[in-house]
């Protein structure tokens, strides 16, 4: 509550990207763009690798971590589409400029609540590659914290070439081929890290974990510098 | 430059003197590569005529990291407020549709060298494949600047995309050497260019260097003299429908 003579500076910038992270969370929530669409299709894609590598050779649960992970990447790119498509309806990125946010605080919110759906995303693609794969975890450790790098690093960069692409024509298009070669260490080095965990050797997980970490560090760097005038010029 | 006939950019005598003599010395270059290479060189003991393709796979592979360097160098220069001009923009421009060129030739070349010495078109060798990425990260690039947009709009635009490109480059590397060497340790696709490297072979490849040298900064000067021209004919077609329109507006009867 506001009392007279109190004036009310700016929020902090955690408390301003948690408001953005917030707003992108609380559209989805109402939508249910993520749960009713992108949840589904992620479904079908596994079905998919199953009719592509025949599930009685014993193949799918020993290339289960690819599979996965491409799966998170499919649909992880709709998820991010979508994080700002809703910004171009309505106005919005203008709302955004005009509500004098920090740039670098609506990175950090886009990225959080793009990176909230992908986690979410992540448990359900778990849930169905244990279900449908056969898929036995071992080293929960190794798998959740590789999980979550990876996670940060593909919202970050999904954030940084999401605003890149946001309110171009072509951005459906243009936006896939734009992210998925940067990424491609990301694919890389999660699905090798899943595969040390699951065959039992997790100490071979983690150098590529912290391969995955020094990605999310990067692409983290560079959306807090460049998405502010990113953001102001379209 | 100067401002010449209808408003088009002239090169001074200067330039297009430049241009002349780094064509030429292209062409020498690329004939003294074709004689070193061809003919002076001696056939590989292991490879025979097949290692002549290094001569050029080699030098493709050096211009693609170049001209690479030079558009993050060039998008680094424009986004840095003291040194913004749009020419930096063109200059990264330029080199970057070079660089996806050279890249592709890489690829290419290596590719048809695979074939005879691995006996495979294509191996998931650690080198090939981020070289691949590689392309496909610039071609992404490329597709970004063709999108029609307000000239410094797209400028910052491209200079941030570059850099992000830029900086996954090392990360991209890393993780595919890991990814080959944990596991697939002494396979045949690892093999080192050799090392030894000496005599006539050292020199054909040095002139396939500087005649690939010779051949990127003749290439970016056209593009880029090219790009100069085709902004000034945009100019140039706008200010004649703008002059058209206000004739039309005198000429109405008020």
């Amino acid at each position: 509550m506001l009392t007279q003579g109190d004036t009310p500076g700016p929020p902090g910038l955690w408390r301003q990207a948690l408001l953005v992270a917030g707003k992108d969370l609380r559209i989805e929530a109402r939508s249910r763009v993520a749960l009713n669409q992108v949840l589904p299709f992620a479904g079908v894609v596994l079905l998919l690798f199953a009719f592509a590598l025949d599930p009685d050779r014993g193949l799918l649960p020993r290339v289960a971590p690819g599979l996965f992970w491409v799966a998170v990447l499919l649909a992880g790119l709709l998820a991010i589409s979508r994080a700002f498509a809703v910004e171009g309806e309505n106005g919005v990125r203008d709302a955004l400029r005009l509500s004098g946010l920090d740039g670098a605080a609506v990175f950090c919110g886009k990225a959080l609540a793009v990176a909230a759906q992908l986690l979410a995303l992540e448990v359900a693609l778990g849930i169905g590659v244990v279900v449908l794969y056969d898929l036995h975890f071992h080293h929960p450790v190794a798998v959740v914290a590789t999980s979550l790098v990876a996670t940060a690093g593909l919202a970050a960069a999904g954030t940084v070439y999401g605003v890149l692409a946001a309110g171009l024509r072509v951005r459906e298009t243009l936006f896939p081929l734009l992210v998925l070669p940067v990424v491609a260490p990301v694919m890389l080095g999660a699905t090798r890290a899943w595969e040390a965990a699951l065959s039992g050797a997790p100490s071979e997980a983690w150098p590529w974990v912290e391969l995955l970490a020094v990605f999310a560090v990067i692409y983290l760097t560079m959306g807090w510098l460049a998405f502010g005038p990113l953001l102001e010029e379209t | 430059m100067t401002r010449g006939w209808g408003g088009v950019p002239q090169q001074n005598w200067w330039a297009r003197r430049g241009t002349v003599v780094l064509g030429a010395l292209t062409a020498l270059s690329l004939g003294v590569l074709v004689v070193l290479g061809l003919f002076v060189s001696d056939p590989d003991y292991q490879q025979g005529d097949a290692v002549r393709l290094m001569y050029l796979h080699v030098p493709a592979a050096w211009v693609a990291y170049l001209a690479y360097g030079v558009t993050s160098l060039a998008s680094a220069l424009y986004l840095w407020k003291r040194t913004r001009s749009q020419a930096w923009d063109t200059l990264a421009g330029a080199s970057a549709e070079i660089g996806v060129l050279f890249t592709g030739l890489t690829l290419v070349l290596g590719s048809l060298w695979g074939r005879p010495v691995w006996n495979v078109w294509w191996a998931w060798d650690a080198r090939v494949v981020s070289t691949a990425v590689l392309f496909f990260l610039y071609l992404g690039y490329l597709a970004l600047r063709r999108v029609p947009a307000d000239p410094a709009v797209r400028a910052r635009r491209s200079a941030i995309a570059a850099l992000a490109a830029f900086v996954d480059v090392p990360v991209v590397h890393f993780s595919v050497e890991w990814w080959r060497t944990l596991h697939q340790k002494g396979s045949v696709f690892n093999r080192e260019l050799n090392p030894t490297i000496e005599g006539n072979l050292a020199w054909a490849l040095l002139s396939g260097v500087v005649a690939f040298t010779c051949l990127y900064l003749y290439l970016l000067e056209r593009r880029y003299r090219l790009a100069v021209l085709e902004e000034a004919i945009e100019e140039r077609a706008l200010d004649a429908a703008i002059a058209e329109r206000r004739a039309e507006a005198e000429a109405l009867p008020v």
